[in-house]
């Protein structure tokens, strides 16, 4: 009885008008409280202005909600027909930045197009989790644990992860692979090759370890022991762990913090900004932070596992993993459990590119929650 | 193996999210348990750590004390030192900024291109000092275009000045940079522009006026930049002190002087109080408060008369004539002459196979003690010096204070030097000779003493019963060096007398200093002449006749001295005065000390009350009740 439940075949054609109120608000409502606490953070660094940080990174939001919402009322077939082009696309932008970066800018991780920035990697963490879900949608029941079709998911994912990890943005390149890797899992491939993979990468890290830049090895060892250069480059992490930890429970208060406003935190408007919010309101702020994170987590969580179709079932799982490692990565390393790699904290960090994708992609979730029940062929 | 279905992959897939959801609540939980680590566990520790981080100690240089003669005349005080000081980040343009201010202060290029390059060693915000010691007008006119010049700060500042610059310096002296091993662990010392002294009063009382440092707690930023005060603590100004130096009778003695390679010291006979004290020449410590130019020092260095000795405290001279009273007190002590004995003088004495020459020539005929001090004889003192021998002169010496250094608080104290014959055998490792008692009773030969030692020396004969010491601070702070009970001498009075009626008689006709003799009402005094060889006059010399002083080089001429107090029936002053290479005791310096005397008498510096920040009696136990 059971069975039949997934598999009549049905279809859904919903007005404009029903998507609109078929959208989750509870969760757009938890995503602006997000955005919320970054704005009064930017606030707060500012020394209690809403200029220049705070008024910018709002009016980005209002942009990037409009966008996310416009994408949740996206036909989930038609976004299936875009997966590949997009995935291309953004390939294209990045061999783009990578022939422009050579030409002597260093770390260039963005294309100047006039009006905006685009940094194609940014665009590439979607683009690939779209890809992916399509291939593995694309495969029959019967033989989609065959080996012969992870070839093309890991080039999918290997490329990309090789032209950023190569611009070098070891912190994109890790939630691109990672981020990657998981969609394979959930997809279901054979967990020996996970295991046979955990082993594997150990025994590359000496070749990876040579291919990375001084800074970049600078900054795993100065994670491995900080106090070694407590003035160089482990000042970072030094400073971090000492906002954290004089937070306390409650913190200092709002615009009391004085890691931040005497500047002894680095970054802090953009990667360090979670350290920002423990300062000035202690492990309660911090916890309430996470907390909102859970909340959009576990919605991701429980639209894949609800999702009648599989691209829909692999675009939000793979989307919520890619979320859940953007959070992990940067409390992790502002908290000094993982080395500093550069990764923002999503909608809280200053910035419009990774607020832009973070959005896009919570689009693409609250669009997957909208046709929830909706069937799609497996061949166009 | 069966071929899946939809609902195989379907369940697949549900069980795997759960399973990396699974890791995810894991890793979170993990996260959790990092922060509760950090903000509850190590919390205390990452707060001290926090304020570390904020709050930086300041030090405050605390205001030197100042130094004042006896009527609150100051000797040292700090000045405003007007300057001009650049926050470089706060200029928009420092090149700019600096010509613009070099329409109005004088700036060189070397200057400007030495502040160019401490501004690029160092932060930003760190003020770095353009110009300093500008007068009042140029200071204003820098307030008043203020706004044309970005980042310019006017500062007003105190830096150490000295009023009567030339007049003081050996007893006061002046302060400069610390340096040394001692800078490294006070960072009072490390603060810019702090100055300790370096010689006279300033070095030896350093401690008392330095005073103590404040501090202020301030917020600093990660780049060290002031954000606010938390806290201050304001300092203590250094103590000031007082001296016993009356500043006009000092003036005076210095101008007395003048260009004269000399020493004068002026002391109260009964207090010990020393009134004026001056070593000539002299320099403006003044000069070194914003760098002495390289030819100006070197021209004190090379000067020949040595401005920077402190020669009434440093300078050892031999007494000459100035000495007989020693010998002759020792003499009449040891009971080998008497006031009424007579001995021939006939112009030289001999000894074995040396000769030894009276000054004057001819002879002085018969004389008996007085007469033979008015007169400074050589042969009689030679004659009873032998018969009394070094030791009992040497310890009639010590007891009128020549070969003793004082308490002070200056450092430099020479000792000078009273021979005797233990002295001569650790010394030189032979005995003592006959005719080396024979000369230093005329106070030749290895005699030395300094000017100091012989105005104390003059002050106990003219006190005599007590041996007065000398003291030249008042008071530091509000605690007075309360006036120490004097040793009594122990002398004999009627030999004192005789000894002052000598000295009486070198100013009357006859006498060595006649010419030099005090008139007016009121004004009388006693004094001795001497005149030491700096060098031997060789037998040649003598046969051809002496040459006249003046025509023999500076440096070869006699030291002219003379000791002398006043007035006569109730002494008060005594004074010594040393003019180096100066020819004859009783032509150039029995003529200084004479108007010197003559000052003090007429100005009396004692009836005048001391002025100095003592408290009153009785105010402790008002504050306390």
């Amino acid at each position: 009885m059971a069975r039949s439940l997934y598999f009549a075949p049905r279809t859904f054609d919903l007005s404009p008008g029903q998507r609109l109120r078929k959208i989750n608000w509870l969760m757009v409502l938890t995503l602006s409280a997000v955005a919320g606490i970054g704005f009064a953070m930017l606030y707060s660094v500012a020394g209690g202005s809403w200029d220049p940080w705070a008024k910018n990174q709002a009016i980005r939001f209002g942009f990037a909600l409009v966008i996310m919402i416009g994408i949740a009322l996206l036909d989930l077939k038609w976004l299936m027909g875009l997966a590949y082009p997009a995935y291309a696309g953004a390939l294209v932008l990045l061999v783009l930045v990578e022939l422009l970066g050579s030409s002597g800018m260093g770390g260039q991780r963005w294309l100047d197009l006039g009006l905006i920035r685009i940094q194609p990697s940014e665009i590439m963490k979607v683009a690939v989790v779209l890809a992916l879900a399509k291939y593995f949608h694309t495969l029959t029941p019967e033989t989609y644990r065959h080996y012969k079709h992870l070839i093309i998911p890991v080039l999918l994912i290997a490329i990309p992860t090789a032209l950023v990890m190569h611009q070098p943005d070891l912190g994109t390149a890790a939630l691109l692979a990672l981020g990657g890797l998981g969609v394979i899992f959930l997809a279901g491939a054979r967990a020996w090759i996970f295991w046979a993979g955990i082993i594997g990468g150990l025994g590359a890290v000496p070749f990876i370890w040579r291919r990375l830049m001084d800074y970049q090895q600078d900054r795993i060892l100065t994670f491995l022991n900080p106090e070694s250069d407590p003035l160089g480059a482990g000042y970072q992490i030094i400073q971090s762990k000492i906002a954290l930890g004089s937070g306390g429970l409650f913190g200092k208060g709002f615009m009391q913090g004085t890691q931040s406003h005497l500047n002894f935190l680095p970054e802090m408007k953009t990667d360090f900004i979670f350290t920002v919010l423990a300062e000035e309101f202690g492990l309660a702020g911090g916890l309430t932070l996470i907390s909102l994170y859970v909340i959009l987590l576990l919605y991701g969580l429980y639209i894949s596992v609800s999702c009648r179709s599989q691209f829909g079932r692999m675009l939000a799982g793979g989307l919520t993993f890619i979320l859940f490692l953007y959070v992990f990565i940067n409390i992790g390393m502002v908290t000094g459990l993982l080395p500093v790699v550069g990764v923002p904290l999503p909608l809280v960090s200053y910035g419009g590119s990774a607020m832009l994708t973070v959005m896009i992609a919570y689009g693409l979730i609250l669009s997957v929650g909208v046709q929830c029940g909706v069937n799609l062929a497996r061949k166009d | 193996m069966a071929f899946e279905s939809e609902n195989d992959r379907y369940r697949r897939f549900t069980r795997r999210s759960f399973l990396l959801a699974s890791a995810q609540g894991l890793l979170v939980t993990g996260l959790l348990g990092r922060l509760y680590y950090l903000g509850v566990v190590e919390s205390s520790q990452y707060k001290t750590m926090a304020e570390d981080n904020r709050l930086s100690l300041r030090l405050i240089a605390p205001v030197r004390g100042k130094i004042f003669d006896r009527h609150g005349n100051p000797l040292a005080i700090n000045q405003k030192d007007f300057q001009v000081h650049l926050i470089p980040e706060a200029a928009h343009d420092v090149k700019a900024t600096l010509s613009a201010l070099g329409k109005i202060v004088n700036i060189s290029d070397q200057e400007i291109e030495k502040i160019l390059k401490k501004i690029s060693r160092q932060p930003g915000f760190v003020p770095v000092k353009v110009a300093e010691n500008l007068s009042w007008e140029t200071f204003s006119r820098v307030n008043v275009e203020m706004p044309n010049l970005p980042g310019i700060q006017p500062v007003e500042d105190k830096i150490r000045f000295y009023p009567e610059g030339p007049m003081t310096p050996h007893m006061i002296g002046y302060v400069g940079a610390p340096n040394g091993d001692g800078v490294r662990r006070d960072p009072v010392l490390q603060l810019p522009g702090f100055k300790i002294g370096v010689t006279g009063f300033e070095e030896s009382l350093d401690d008392n006026l330095r005073g103590i440092a404040g501090t202020s707690r301030v917020e600093v930023n990660a780049y060290g930049r002031v954000v606010r005060e938390v806290a201050r603590q304001e300092g203590r100004e250094g103590d000031p002190v007082t001296l016993t130096i009356d500043l006009e009778l000092q003036r005076y003695a210095a101008k007395r002087l003048g260009d004269e390679s000399a020493a004068v010291v002026v002391m109260d006979i009964h207090s010990g109080d020393v009134l004026a004290a001056v070593s000539t020449p002299s320099f403006d410590p003044n000069d070194f408060s914003f760098g002495i130019s390289q030819k100006k020092m070197d021209e004190l260095k090379n000067n020949p008369k040595k401005p920077f000795v402190n020669k009434f405290l440093s300078g050892q001279y031999p007494p000459g004539s100035t000495f007989k009273m020693v010998v002759a007190l020792a003499a009449l002590k040891a009971g080998v002459i008497d006031e009424k004995e007579k001995i021939t003088c006939t112009g030289k004495i001999e000894l074995g196979d040396s000769t030894f020459h009276c000054w004057k020539e001819e002879g002085h005929g018969r004389l008996a003690l007085v007469n033979a001090i008015a007169r400074s004889c050589d042969v009689y003192f030679y004659e009873i010096a032998g018969r009394v021998g070094i030791d009992r002169i040497a310890e009639m010496a010590h007891r009128l204070g020549l070969g003793e250094t004082y308490d002070i608080g200056l450092n430099g104290q020479a000792e000078g030097l009273i021979p005797t014959r233990d002295w001569k055998w650790a010394y030189y490792g032979t005995s003592w000779q006959k005719g080396e008692t024979l000369i230093s009773g005329i106070g030749q030969g290895a005699v030395l003493a300094t000017p100091l030692q012989l105005a104390v020396m003059t002050a106990r004969l003219a006190h005599g019963a007590e041996a007065v010491n000398p003291r030249l601070i008042y008071s530091i702070g509000n605690e007075s060096s309360f006036r120490p009970r004097f040793e009594p001498m122990n002398l004999n009075r009627k030999h004192l007398r005789l000894i002052r009626e000598g000295m009486e008689k070198v100013h009357q006709e006859g006498g060595t200093a006649y010419l030099s003799r005090l008139l007016g009402k009121g004004m009388s005094m006693a004094g001795k002449t001497g005149t030491s060889q700096v060098r031997r006059i060789t037998k040649e010399e003598r046969e051809k006749g002496i040459p006249d002083p003046s025509e023999r080089p500076w440096i070869e001429r006699d030291h002219a001295l003379f000791v002398g107090y006043g007035p006569v029936d109730a002494p008060r002053f005594a004074l010594s005065v040393v003019v180096e290479h100066g020819g004859g005791g009783s032509s150039t310096a029995a003529p200084i000390g004479r108007d010197i005397m003559r000052k003090a008498i007429e100005e009396d510096p004692m009836a005048k009350p001391v002025k100095a920040d003592l408290p009153e009696p009785g105010m402790k136990e008002a504050e306390n009740g």
